[in-house]
């Protein structure tokens, strides 16, 4: 398939320079696909979209009838991330997680940042994820965000920046492992001359984490919590148990007796010393979260409190996840780390500050205003795609509730080509590394990343029609660079910046 | 092993055979119908009946014609005992144990469920019938063996197939009592070709009749009877499914076979013992549709009591003795 009609449309393209030429990284991974017919990639996408039914990798979608499941969409050509560029990612990775434990720490113990004025105590105090519950709480081996899912989006000045951090139970990492386990047996050619990063051992450093967590003596028993066959990632709780071969839990198999955790078996009681949990905060443990919550095990606080049985990620995490909390991090790395920080944030305003509200307030039209607790796209205005009438209505919702807000400039995020009806056009991209927190902190090499398959759309989350790709790493940068370019690997540079 | 995954594989395992067994007797019917003498006509009612739910199927539909009595058993999702109903049931339950099957039965059940759902949505014409009857079977098969050869057979495994064997030995004896209500219907046919062309159908439906023409020859009620009730190695045989039950039920639970720790495993004991010393002509004079009536609701007993033994909910709190040893080493 050519290239010849590729468009660049301005953006940064992920795999095609601003000339058109093909990134030294992505030389072989080109012409690899120039050498195939179009029909033949167009099978093998056909042929991925088979296997994805069939091995019923789906999600459930909420607000549609219970249990519909949908697979999520895959795109056969992958990004390509060059290893130095990586390198430097998963430096400033480390340095934000290192950094956000400690803020954590701090916030549940002497909260000094908020004593030196770092950041405004009424912040923390009426962020909804912040837990007075965790106050005083030594979490084992001080380990708060065990796992974390950062997204990064890639701006048209080809700089990279850090989006959202997702502390809480960030999803999507199974969807890495199986897209890759896909484009192995789609392209087992390009796999075996380049040299990309493996992620297949996500699963085994994730067991080890774990592990790391129980409390002393005896071989521990770990177990995955998930809502249940209804939540919209249960394909992806019931990958993980399997692939770290843990059992895989729901509340209702989870009892707190003597001040440990047990769960029901066909041969009785038998206790549990690490859960990693899929499940909101919120929904935990109705004695100690809300009251009405199903899905939860009564008294598992007391148990975690009482140290016998560690929680990943640690009650208390989502506070990080505020928008408003997201914007002081630059600040937080400082504090903490005496650095500055390696991945910048999005220059982002805090509604609840005057002049960033009047400024938010007279430039809709070109921000995104984010909701500072909602996640999945939900709670969001694009404000160049937005109508008057949309705009309007999120101006009121500021302007009622300044602190629940932030807003950003909106950011053309890069593109990677895309299979569409059978052709390859650019669509936008973002990329979600995994961050494992344990004796060292570790990050999965690539990570997820979602496209939005809409033309010109800049949302990618997979509940408003995402999609995903592979993401390669390559273990060198050099990968091809001596061989020239081909003729004819140029797509068009021309048209109206994006 | 969780109570809520033993449950599930259970079940799980109990839909894939209920769904193989529908197939089954329907294809036998309809290849009857096909040899039928024109005055016999079409005999569709029959199947409604070994399923069991003849009521919902008379509220529903009203009368048993081919067309009704396919879509009822095969592709109806109202009915919970339809092949796609099974189906979709058992890839329910898989879907909430897929870390606890392996990965290939998953894939199995998954593609099984898919195709037999493209097929309802499609419809039956009376050409493809027999071989989608046919692809069902194939299908199950497929899955048991993959089942066989993948899964490590600890307790997972024996729930699997306790729920199999049960399920199986429950179809024998529903298969076995529909010539109960055709016999009704034709009295005069006893002794007749066409008797014979229907025992033979029963054979053929459990896939006994190769099997049994080795070991018996002729075709005879009472040696049908007595294959399909008390064979103790033909693997559709209730005598068999019972005793291959009682294997997997002892291996779960540890106990030596020939005493009993939980009330099913005594049900299941004291059946195995009444099969083994039962005789065909004893069955045949206490009347056989009694005898496979009586046979069903002991085995809804022991399917309730091996629900209360190892799935139902305990609320009974944890016992201070239990697990003192796991405090004592920390």
């Amino acid at each position: 398939m050519r290239f010849e009609e590729y468009q660049l449309d301005g953006c940064f393209d992920e795999m095609f320079g601003e000339a058109g030429q093909p990134r030294p990284a992505a030389r072989l991974l080109a012409k690899r696909i120039e050498g195939l017919p179009t029909e033949e990639l167009v099978s093998r996408q056909r042929a991925a979209d088979r296997a994805l039914v069939q091995m019923g990798i789906t999600f459930n979608v909420y607000g549609e009838s219970a249990g519909v499941e949908k697979t999520l969409p895959f795109d056969l050509i992958p990004r390509i991330i060059a290893g130095t560029e990586w390198n430097r990612i998963e430096r400033g990775l480390k340095q934000r997680i290192q950094a956000l434990n400690l803020f954590l720490d701090d916030l549940y113990h002497d909260q000094h940042i908020l004593n030196d004025g770092i950041i405004p105590r009424e912040v923390i105090l009426s962020s909804k994820g912040f837990r007075p519950q965790c106050v005083g709480f030594k979490p084992p081996r001080g380990i708060w965000c065990h796992i974390t899912g950062t997204d990064l989006v890639r701006h048209h000045d080809g700089q990279i920046y850090v989006l959202e951090d997702n502390l809480r139970c960030p999803s999507g990492v199974s969807y890495v492992l199986q897209n890759r386990q896909l484009m192995k047996s789609l392209f087992p050619g390009v796999f075996a001359s380049a040299r990309i990063r493996p992620v297949s051992n996500y699963p085994l450093r994730l067991r080890d984490m774990l592990e790391y967590l129980a409390p002393d003596g005896g071989p521990p028993r770990m177990v995955l919590l998930t809502p249940g066959v209804f939540n919209s990632a249960y394909f992806e709780h019931s990958f993980l148990a399997q692939q770290m071969g843990i059992e895989l839990v729901e509340g209702s198999d989870l009892v707190v007796s003597d001040g440990y955790v047990w769960m029901r078996t066909t041969r009785g009681f038998e206790k549990v010393d690490v859960i990693y949990r899929r499940i909101d905060d919120d929904f935990l443990d109705p004695l100690a979260f809300r009251a009405d919550s199903m899905l939860g095990v009564p008294g598992l606080m007391e148990a975690y409190r009482a140290g016998n049985v560690a929680l990943a990620n640690a009650p208390g995490t989502g506070v990080a996840d505020d928008k408003v909390v997201y914007a002081y991090v630059p600040k937080i790395i400082k504090y903490y780390l005496k650095q500055e920080a390696i991945l910048p944030n999005v220059p982002t305003y805090i509604c609840s500050e005057e002049a960033d509200l009047n400024y938010v307030l007279e430039n809709l039209d070109k921000l995104v205003v984010k909701a500072a607790n909602e996640s999945g796209g939900y709670g969001m205005l694009i404000g160049p795609h937005s109508t008057a009438e949309m705009r309007a209505d999120f101006a009121q919702k500021i302007q009622q509730n300044p602190r629940n807000y932030i807003a950003q400039p909106t950011l053309s995020l890069s593109r990677v080509p895309t299979l569409i009806n059978e052709t390859l056009e650019g669509r936008h991209v973002d990329l979600r590394p995994y961050i494992l927190y344990s004796k060292e902190i570790f990050v999965l090499p690539g990570g997820l990343t979602r496209v939005a398959l809409k033309k010109g759309s800049l949302v990618v989350n997979s509940s408003q029609g995402g999609g995903t790709k592979d993401s390669w790493v390559l273990a060198e940068n050099e990968l091809d660079e001596k061989e020239p370019a081909l003729e004819g690997q140029s797509a068009k540079t021309e048209a109206a910046p994006c | 092993m969780l109570s809520r995954v033993a449950d599930s594989i259970y079940w799980m395992g109990c839909y894939v055979e209920r769904a193989e067994n529908v197939a089954r007797f329907i294809d036998v019917n309809l290849q009857l119908m096909l040899d039928s003498p024109d005055y016999v006509g079409q005999q569709w009612e029959p199947l409604v009946f070994i399923s069991g739910d003849h009521e919902d199927f008379a509220k529903r539909y009203g009368k048993a014609t081919q067309d009704n009595v396919l879509k009822f058993l095969a592709f109806d999702y109202e009915n919970p005992n339809s092949i796609v109903s099974c189906l979709r049931a058992a890839r329910q339950n898989a879907r909430s144990v897929r870390e606890i099957i392996s990965s290939e039965m998953w894939l199995q059940l998954n593609k099984f469920y898919l195709m037999v759902k493209s097929v309802a949505e499609q419809g039956l014409n009376l050409d493809s019938m027999h071989q989608f009857f046919d692809e069902v079977k194939s299908a199950s098969h497929l899955f048991n063996g993959i089942t066989e050869a993948t899964m490590t057979h600890g307790e997972g495994w024996h729930f699997c197939r306790l729920s199999k064997q049960l399920e199986r030995a429950d179809k024998t004896s529903r298969i076995l009592d529909v010539k109960y209500f055709i016999l009704l219907r034709s009295v005069t046919d006893v002794g007749t070709a066409w008797d014979d062309i229907q025992w033979a159908a029963v054979l053929r439906s459990t896939s006994a009749f190769e099997m049994y023409r080795k070991d018996h020859g002729r075709i005879t009620p009472k040696g049908v009877v007595d294959y399909l009730l008390l064979n103790r190695f033909f693997p559709r045989a209730i005598h068999h499914c019972l005793i291959s039950a009682r294997e997997s039920l002892h291996s779960i639970s540890g106990t030596p076979i020939g005493s009993y720790k939980n009330p099913a495993e005594k049900l299941l004991g004291q059946l195995c013992s009444e099969f083994s010393y039962a005789s065909v002509d004893e069955v045949i004079a206490f009347g056989l549709h009694e005898y496979l009536d009586g046979l069903q609701v002991k085995m809804n007993h022991i399917g309730t009591e091996i629900h209360e033994t190892f799935f139902a909910k305990k609320t009974a709190p944890v016992r201070h003795g239990l697990g003192m040893s796991q405090f004592q080493s920390q």
